[in-house]
């Protein structure tokens, strides 16, 4: 006779943390490859950076905290922490930022509140935010698309970047604000909108490859759809907010309101609608209460992005959002069967 | 039936049903001695009849009680009782308890059959022969069959629903029964509609046993039943619980804190159909059942028709006998909702409907290790109680148990829909059966203490009102005295003495008296 002793069910199970973060990998390869073929080989980098860091730090904590490592390790949530983290930053990071940042999110985001499963808040999102506000220079220096500037930093060169070898200044031409921040800072000296978007900066709908590289997000994120990786209440309630708020003050305004598309492909509505907000440990969990957060966090990214401080809005409304899950849960209970 | 509907989440699980399928319904041979748990079904205690040293016979009934909600234990066979005590059982928990041991003669000698004519019978009758026979319901629960069968007294059944869903994976002993015996559960159907009186009957078959709606239909075109309908239903576990059936089949939900006889349908297995009929036309009492022994640990899996009382061990030596006997991890019931035996020294009882004889390595395990939840609410699509398991597992980790009853713990019926599709492959469902009992039993100490509270304090407020009434009666009687004293003290004061009063008026009429005859 067998000594184990375990309760049923006993059927294999189907599924497992790994397979779901291998599913996210997976459908964040297109725009990331579109990501590089648009602004070339940086963010390779500094996601490589992200990951190695990510499980060191994530190695470390778990050693410290007496659980076992490997195990967790190989669930792979804190390579795709450190993806999507490294996604968010600019194309072009001192390694020290990349460092700091992934630091950030992995110890204060995830470990002190008790590791994965545990984390009130997006630990990428609390990275990223964490840097934003600590390092605003290099967190604001973007560089341009190869399909505007003509040339990327080759291969060496981001190497070179990222490692501090070089002087940084040789590329200052090659450098340039990103098409939000432009609408942002031109409609703030009262340009139309129709004027600063006749800048080669812009595309047919939002940036220049940056359109692109949204359609690719889009692409991985039904194929998280089609895989049941994701559900689609955060994402459809999330656009569905981006896009309504855009319409409804483009009607109103043209000239001063960016258009719904532009709204879209611009920034990180996409990759924050499929890949971001739906980090299901900080998100809701109930149907009904997913559509509210991914509302939530859709206006949120409206307002920041046209009324706020900051270009893109995508952090903090997925950070504020977060803060209410518990409450949001709470009040969207399903009915139970048997229930009036 | 025009339309079917659906209820919550549920699962398509490998049915692993044609393992067990492949050999006919065989008899298991008798064993040497048969131990018979005084109680196999839910609800009371039996008390046994017999004494140790008795010869039984079969059908006999050696244990019952006078409870409303119990149902008899018979002799499965003739023998000797030869021990009556405590012995191991199939109990989630290893527990022992008591039990009849009757030590087999072989003779298979049966008592005395009192056969009468059921269709003669009022309902009243029929349910009191039913419940002479121990019949549970033999779905798993093992739920009283006439305590159930007596709420058609009170309330009105519209819908019989005949259950032979039999949806978890593995278990095959209803699927062979109605390809056995599809015209007793025709018959015990016809019984039930007697007693009940329903406008409607469903047979509900799972559509993964063609054979066994095949044959059913062909028993109901033989002996035809008034508003009987057989209904193959789509393969999708937990189609067969009683609340998901009922929704399958109606689109009703069963409210809560109330049972399917309040909304006016009632539900009945398969297998209990066929007890029944024995019981009414042969006055045979339950002392069988068929017994599906399968899994990838046992040599030849199939189904027996099983004398209660007989140790699994002789179950598993007539299907051949383990493959490996060292790493055997015994399972009674299916995958989804059995548990877990530890060893095969165990009775077969009324509601082992299967055993299952796998390999330790086929048992997914990982002991003391799971991933944390991230609440990804696939427990939540597949549970067929439209609950939280994910937000039940955090409260009931942080054992606030309040939060647990907030979110319905005690609506989950442990299914293991949410375990199965967990990425984390954390064990919900034990978190949530560990929760129940520690509720149960807080429950339980929680209403000790009101009681002894309540009884001390009424102790005291006894204690107190008799003093206040002691004072009371002790302040009126010096209240009496003293207004009898200042009585006594005002007549001395001038008011007429009456003893002096009625003196005088004597002398004064004395005195007339003697004036007159003067």
């Amino acid at each position: 006779m067998s000594s184990v002793i375990v309760s049923s069910p006993y059927v294999a199970p189907g599924n497992s943390l790994k397979r779901l973060m291998i599913q996210v990998i997976v459908a964040l390869l297109p725009g990331t490859v579109a990501y590089v073929w648009f602004f070339g080989p940086g963010p390779i980098i500094n996601i490589g950076l992200a990951i190695v860091f990510a499980l060191a730090f994530e190695a470390a904590v778990l050693k410290l905290r007496a659980k076992p490592v490997m195990p967790h390790l190989t669930d792979f949530s804190a390579v795709v922490a450190a993806w999507l983290f490294a996604l968010c930053l600019p194309m072009h990071a001192p390694w020290w930022l990349v460092a700091l940042g992934i630091g950030f999110a992995m110890i204060a985001g995830k470990h002190l509140y008790g590791g994965l499963g545990f984390n009130p808040f997006n630990p990428a999102m609390v990275g990223y935010v964490a840097l934003l506000i600590s390092f605003p220079r290099e967190m604001t220096t973007w560089y341009l698309p190869g399909v505007v500037s003509g040339e990327t930093l080759s291969l060496a060169e981001s190497i070179a970047y990222s490692f501090g070898s070089v002087d940084i200044g040789q590329w200052d031409a090659l450098s340039s604000a990103t098409p939000l921040d432009q609408v942002k800072t031109g409609v703030g000296q009262n340009i139309p909108i129709d004027e600063i978007r006749q800048t080669p900066l812009f595309g047919d709908y939002g940036g220049r490859g940056w359109e692109w590289i949204a359609f690719w997000w889009f692409v991985g994120g039904v194929y998280l759809l089609i895989t049941k990786t994701i559900r689609w209440h955060i994402p459809l309630s999330l656009l569905a907010a981006v896009m309504s708020m855009a319409l409804i003050f483009y009607l109103i305004e043209p000239a001063v309101y960016a258009s719904p598309w532009f709204h879209l492909l611009s920034g990180a509505v996409v990759i924050g609608a499929f890949f971001i907000a739906t980090d299901p440990v900080s998100a809701a969990t109930t149907d009904l209460g997913r559509i509210y957060y991914g509302l939530m966090i859709g206006c949120l990214i409206y307002v920041i992005r046209v009324w706020g401080g900051y270009p893109d809005g995508i952090a903090f409304a997925v950070l504020l959002a977060n803060m209410c899950v518990p409450l949001i849960d709470y009040y969207t209970q399903p009915r139970v069967y048997g229930e009036k | 039936m025009a339309r079917l509907y659906k209820f919550h989440g549920g699962l398509h699980l490998d049915g692993h049903k044609s393992e067990s399928l492949g050999r006919d319904l065989r008899s298991a041979s008798l064993p040497e001695q048969l131990i018979l748990p005084l109680r196999q079904h839910i609800g009371e205690y039996n008390k046994p009849l017999v004494e140790v040293g008795n010869r039984v016979l079969k059908g006999d009934v050696i244990a019952a009680n006078s409870s409303l909600i119990c149902a008899a234990v018979h002799a499965p066979t003739s023998g000797t009782v030869s021990a009556i005590g405590n012995y191991p059982v199939a109990h989630p928990s290893g527990q022992r308890d008591s039990c009849i041991v009757i030590d087999v003669d072989g003779e298979d000698e049966a008592a005395r059959a009192d056969i009468v004519n059921p269709k003669e019978l009022d309902s009243e009758a029929l349910i009191q022969r039913i419940c002479r026979a121990g019949i549970v319901g033999l779905g798993g629960a093992a739920f009283p069959t006439s305590p159930k069968l007596s709420r058609g007294k009170t309330h009105t059944v519209d819908t019989l629903i005949i259950n032979g869903v039999e949806c978890e994976p593995y278990i095959t002993c209803d699927d062979i029964l109605m390809r056995n015996y599809a015209d007793e559960i025709i018959r015990g159907s016809a019984y039930l509609q007697q007693i009940l009186s329903p406008q409607t009957t469903l047979i509900a078959i799972e559509d993964n046993k063609p054979e066994a709606i095949a044959a059913m239909q062909e028993a109901l075109l033989l002996q035809p039943l008034a508003n009987t309908e057989i209904i193959a239903i789509p393969t999708i576990y937990p189609s067969g619980g009683e609340k998901q059936l009922i929704q399958i089949l109606t689109g009703k939900e069963v409210p809560h804190g109330q049972f399917a006889f309040d909304i006016g349908l009632l539900c009945q297995n398969v297998g209990t159909c066929v007890a029944i009929t024995r019981a009414l036309e042969q006055d045979q009492p339950l002392i069988s059942r068929i017994v599906t022994c399968t899994g990838d640990n046992v040599s030849q899996p199939g189904n027996w028709e099983v004398r209660f009382g007989t140790p699994i061990s002789h179950l598993i030596e007539q299907a051949g006998g383990y493959k490996n006997p060292d790493n055997a991890f015994l399972v009674m019931g299916g995958p989804m909702m059995g548990f877990a035996l530890h060893s095969d020294r165990l009775p077969i009882v009324k509601a082992s409907n299967c055993i299952m004889v796998m390999r330790e390595q086929t048992i997914p395990h990982t002991p003391g290790y799971h991933d944390e939840c991230i609440r990804c609410s696939k427990c939540t699509e597949v549970c067929p109680a439209q609950l939280l398991p994910q937000q039940l597992y955090w409260h009931a980790r942080a054992q606030a148990w309040d939060r647990t009853l907030e979110f319905k713990l005690f609506d989950c019926i442990e299914c293991g829909c949410c375990s199965a599709v967990c990425p984390s492959q954390i064990p919900l469902v034990q978190y949530y059966r560990a929760a129940k009992s520690e509720i149960r039993a807080a429950h339980k100490a929680q209403f000790k203490s009101d009681r002894a509270r309540a009884r001390f304090e009424f102790r005291e407020k006894r204690l107190l009102l008799k003093k206040q009434a002691d004072e009371e009666r002790r302040r009126l009687k010096r209240e009496a005295l003293k207004q009898k004293q200042a009585k006594s003290g005002a007549a001395a004061d001038g008011a007429p003495d009456p003893v002096q009063a009625a003196l005088e008026r004597v002398r004064e009429r004395k005195k007339a008296i003697r004036e007159e005859t003067r």
